[in-house]
């Protein structure tokens, strides 16, 4: 039986097991509504280090060490590791899983990355090319500034559809071990493109791509809406969601009772002062790992389509003029 | 050409919708506390030129004080974060005034230094206030110039 579906999604013949996840924070997404819920953070978004940089790196160690400790599984016995981050040339992921010696694929799919390393991850466990995969990504609130917008001591007004990159780096063993999570199936998004030009705005640049993920998705297996306990993005924030309801009603879908946004879930706007919400790698990987995961773990959500999105700009592109294009994949996450 | 002029149409009929759906600050509020802001950065300048000027200095002299313990004060107040928070909440009334300019140019500083004193300092610390430097000179070059010609033809004597 042929495992392809549709125009852009796999239905896994035997689907993978997510048999362990790990989560580190930094002090804002600690002290959110999830705080609690986190494996680690961090006293001071430093980790013990000198740069932003090389704490996201650490981040991103520890947060593969927890989902190995946790599972039992020692960094030898996983065949290849899938990261990412948003730092120029990857060097987060580079520089800080270097360490575990685990053969590597370097990824890029800005905040979506994590969609894109568990769907990596998940289809080469599921073609038999190894039994342990590891996936995993971070992003830094004090890196991702001073990559693509400002110092951090630098005084300006943001304006209320920015968002809020989260410090945090998320980390998921996959493999044929046997879990209560399986992801059996995946979506792979297309970049799509409605011509916004501002970066400051991404939850409109990424909300079309979620719709077009979330769409195919459901056309590719057949499903409905309702099929979903669930339907998670990324970090499409207060502005995104709306538009992202908007766009899938004029398609004839609605999933306002069931959609969910991390990047609306990990900070209290209003107590947190974070205008549109969570953003950033980090945000729906820890998200995922620390409140995601565990719910479907316990049958709580039988499945859940879990949709991370990214704005795939930089700062050249942007200031040559070009619009930001956004991307989206999905990713089937079921009880078992 | 079709082709692309829908795209365009459709681009731009989406751009036109994220809009009315974007919320944004209120202008009214905004302008209300940058004038106290700003205000209250002018109020502390002047207090201190009233200063200088009772000590004895010139009106120049004291002008040159007030500057430099502006500058003395912003940049202090950027390195111990407490600027963007008066600059979040006060706006162009924090930024426009010559604190708004000795943040702009501390904050890259502080920023880049781990990236060393040539390639992050020196490379970096204008990131921000460059283009102000570069375009303010290019302007003043421009006005000079006017000047003089005013001068050469007579309408200022």
């Amino acid at each position: 039986m042929t495992m392809v579906r549709g125009s852009q999604s796999i239905c896994f013949q035997e689907a993978p097991y997510v048999i362990s996840a790990g989560s580190i924070v930094g002090k804002k997404e600690f002290e959110g509504p999830l705080g609690n819920l986190f494996d680690m953070s961090g006293e001071d978004n430093l980790f013990g280090e000198q740069t932003w940089e090389a704490a996201e790196s650490r981040m991103q160690k520890e947060a593969c060490v927890l989902a190995l400790e946790k599972a039992g599984i020692d960094a030898k016995e996983v065949r290849y590791l899938y990261g990412g981050d948003l730092l120029r040339q990857g060097i987060a992921t580079s520089m800080g899983v270097e360490a575990l010696q685990i053969p590597m694929f370097g990824l890029y799919g800005a905040c979506s990355t994590s969609g894109e390393a568990l769907a990596l991850g998940s289809m080469a466990v599921a073609a038999g090319y190894g039994e342990y995969m590891l996936a995993v990504t971070s992003s830094h609130f004090g890196s991702a500034e001073k990559e693509f917008r400002f110092p951090l001591a630098y005084a300006s007004q943001r304006p209320l559809s920015a968002h809020w990159t989260v410090t945090g780096s998320g980390a998921f063993l996959i493999g044929k071990k046997r879990s209560h999570v399986r992801v059996s199936g995946v979506t792979v998004g297309k970049i799509v493109d409605y011509g916004l030009k501002d970066s400051q705005n991404m939850g409109a640049c990424m909300a079309p791509a979620a719709c077009d993920t979330i769409l195919q998705n459901l056309k590719d297996f057949g499903r409905q809406e309702s099929d979903y306990d669930r339907i998670i993005t990324g970090d499409l924030g207060y502005v995104g969601q709306t538009i992202l309801f908007d766009l899938v009603r004029k398609k004839g879908k609605d999933i306002k009772q069931n959609h969910m946004d991390c990047g609306m879930t990990i900070f209290d706007q209003q107590r947190q002062d974070t205008h549109a919400g969570g953003s950033g790698c980090g945000c729906a990987a820890v998200t995922l790992a620390a409140y995601i995961l565990p719910k479907i773990e316990s049958g709580e959500w039988r499945r859940v389509l879990f949709v991370p999105t990214g704005a795939l700009m930089s700062t050249v592109s942007f200031n040559e003029g070009e619009s930001v294009p956004g991307i989206a994949h999905g990713i089937v996450l079921e009880h078992c | 050409m079709d082709e692309q002029e829908k795209k365009k149409r459709k681009e731009k009929a989406y751009q036109d919708y994220v809009k009315t759906k974007t919320p944004v600050h209120n202008v009214y509020l905004n302008m209300a506390k940058a004038f106290v802001t700003g205000g209250t950065i002018c109020v502390i300048g002047q207090f201190f030129m009233n200063f200088c000027k009772n000590a004895g200095c010139t009106e120049e002299i004291s002008g040159t004080w007030t500057s430099l313990m502006l500058v003395l004060l912003s940049v202090l107040l950027t390195g111990w974060n407490l600027y963007p928070g008066i600059a979040k909440w006060g706006g162009a009334g924090a930024l426009v005034p010559i604190t708004g300019f000795a943040n702009s140019v501390a904050a890259p500083a502080i920023e880049y230094k781990k990236e060393g004193q040539i390639f992050g300092i020196g490379c970096k610390i204008f990131t921000i206030a460059g283009p102000v430097i570069l375009y303010g000179i290019v302007t003043s070059w421009g006005l000079g110039l006017i000047y003089y010609l005013l001068l050469k033809v007579g309408v200022i004597v």
